[in-house]
């Protein structure tokens, strides 16, 4: 890895009509890193990741992919997954895979036909077979349970090889023996891909056990006359590594009352 | 058991169905009984046969001026009016509608003036109308498209606008261009919906219909019945009511069937009337 970071966040902040939400954002991501986000709910986790894709755009300071300031609306290089909504509910499971080639083939109809839409389907065989959903081919989302339909939902975001790929909770609403082997599969494919992760999700010890990055929000700096005037900005940044793993800490630890002081874990590993 | 949890059986679901049509029927036949039984010229409620034989009369005798079979003359001209004022209107509603509700652009702009527009009664527009396009078949179809396409667009850019966002943001990373969002994405979504939306405006478009067939035609079911309305003709009026209502009916189970086949993932999710 050269010395530049994948992602580079300077000073950036989120606020919405006189509410800060995030801010004081400072974030160096090296290329290849699995950052788990953490942090209460309504801290703005959400609102982080759709700055990262351009759903949103910082109310101050900039955010900088490969050194270029990101683009403002969403693009390619950047796949998300959402916890709901991700796919395509009026295609079936094997064309919400076959679309983004048709996309990028046929720039008026977006449609493939005859032979070069049997390429198209022999194409996405390997990704079916590989998310476990080749039986489902022919399915439509809705007649999926919810781990099949993220499952198709990451493979669909994986298609155009992101540079970044940007998870919202999206295994929050499933099962906890099949969130483990999702988040198997998506371990396999951030190794596989290589790409750049950023996840959040609500569960502490999934963020421990995914990534190679913890990042917790909070909002430390508090007004009581004017709760609106300070956001949530990245209390703890854990960098992880296999050989350097240490026992998952408690979430109190982590994410602070007002008022309080924080004690337990330091940060940065 | 109580009542809200009894249901019934398919067979007897279907004959209760079946009851009120039968009662209806049954008090119109004793009615017009008894008002025959006084005066047998009545004209008012003719009797269930007389009105089969007007029917007959009007399906299979030609019309002695013109020879024409003036029941599917009426019919065939009605529903080419009828066709053409939809057809108009589904194109229009989807092509402002989709931009209206797609581009922000396009829905400050015309957003306002179409919110109004959908606001004038059309049949006050039916002397305008007939001024510019004269008393021809353009007036009358014209009639059709202004009363339907206002609200037809409208539901189709609500439809625009009630799509998740994140398959719009997702559409976007797979790389797709707005006109390629528009025919992969915002466009099937929608199709169902603009099914609803003319089985639903299919009704004011049979008011227009008629209305405009009343007003200024030589021929239409509408026209038929204001025409014989004059000698008092309930015995060709009730048929020809009780025919219209068959073809809207069938009308709307075809435009059902169609979205149920066309757009299998949409009934899938449940709804469905
Ligand atoms: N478009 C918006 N307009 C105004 N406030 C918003 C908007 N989006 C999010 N917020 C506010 O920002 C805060 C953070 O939201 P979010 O990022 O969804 O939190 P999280 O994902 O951490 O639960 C919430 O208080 C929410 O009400
Ligand atoms: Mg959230």
């Amino acid at each position: 890895m050269s010395g530049e970071p994948k992602v580079l966040i300077r000073n950036a902040a989120k606020i919405y009509g006189g509410t800060v939400v995030l801010e004081r954002l400072n974030l160096a991501v090296d290329t290849g890193s699995f950052c788990t986000i953490v942090g209460a709910s309504g801290c703005g986790k959400s609102t982080f990741l759709r700055m990262l894709l351009s759903q949103e755009l910082p109310s101050r300071g900039e955010i900088l992919v490969d050194g270029i300031p990101l683009p403002p609306e969403p693009s390619p290089d950047r796949g998300i997954v959402f916890q709901r909504y991700s796919v395509f509910p009026h295609l079936t499971v094997e064309k919400n895979l076959m679309l983004s080639t048709e996309l990028e083939r046929t720039p008026w109809t977006g449609r493939l036909f005859g032979r070069k839409r049997e390429a198209a389907r022999t194409g996405v065989a390997a990704i079916l077979e590989k998310i476990g959903l080749a039986r489902a081919r022919a399915l439509y989302p809705t007649q999926l349970s919810g781990g099949m339909q993220q499952r198709l939902a990451i493979a669909q975001a994986l298609l155009k090889r992101p540079k970044l790929l940007l998870l919202d909770e999206p295994f929050g609403a499933l099962d906890p023996g099949i969130r483990a082997d999702m988040q198997a599969l998506l371990t396999d494919l951030w190794r596989e891909f290589g790409m750049t992760v950023f996840m959040v999700t609500h569960d502490i010890h999934e963020a421990f056990k995914l990534g190679t990055r913890v990042l917790v929000f909070d909002k430390i700096r508090h007004d009581p006359d004017a709760p609106e005037a300070y956001g949530a900005t990245v209390t703890y940044d854990l960098h992880l590594n296999g050989k350097n793993r240490r026992p998952i800490p408690d979430p109190r630890d982590l994410i602070t009352a007002p008022g309080t002081t924080k004690t337990g874990v330091s940060p940065h590993a | 058991m109580r009542i809200i949890n009894r249901k019934p059986s398919r067979l007897t679901a279907f004959t209760l169905g079946l009851v009120p049509f039968a009662a209806a029927i049954i008090a119109y036949a004793a009615a017009s009984h008894y008002r025959r039984l006084e005066n047998p010229d009545d004209k008012l409620l003719p009797s269930l046969s007389d009105m089969a034989a007007a029917f007959a009369r009007m399906a299979f005798e030609p019309d002695r001026r013109s020879g024409d079979y003036l029941l599917w003359v009426d019919t065939f001209d009605s529903l080419q009016r009828l066709g053409a004022g939809m057809g108009v209107s589904v194109v229009f509603a989807l092509s402002v509608g989709v931009a209206i509700g797609f581009i922000p652009h396009i829905r400050s702009t015309l957003g306002p003036f179409a919110s109004s527009f959908s606001l004038i009664p059309p049949i006050t527009i039916l002397p305008i109308l007939f001024i510019i396009f004269g008393l021809g078949e353009t007036s009358r179809i014209m009639l059709i498209v202004v009363g339907t396409a206002p609200v037809m667009t409208r539901s189709v850019a609500q439809a625009v606008m009630e799509i998740p966002r994140e398959l719009i943001i997702k559409a976007e990373t797979l790389g797709a261009s707005v006109w390629q969002m528009m025919v992969r994405v915002v466009l099937p979504q929608i199709l169902p919906k603009l099914i609803t939306a003319m089985r639903l405006a299919l009704v004011p478009a049979w008011i227009f219909l008629i209305s405009a067939e009343a007003i200024a035609s030589t021929s239409g079911l509408g026209y038929r019945i204001f025409l014989v309305r004059r000698y008092l003709a309930m015995d060709v009026i009730l048929p020809y009511v009780f025919w219209i209502t068959l073809i809207a009916y069938l009308i709307d189970r075809l435009l059902l069937m169609l979205s149920r086949r066309a757009f299998r993932w949409h009934h899938l999710q449940g709804e469905s009337l």
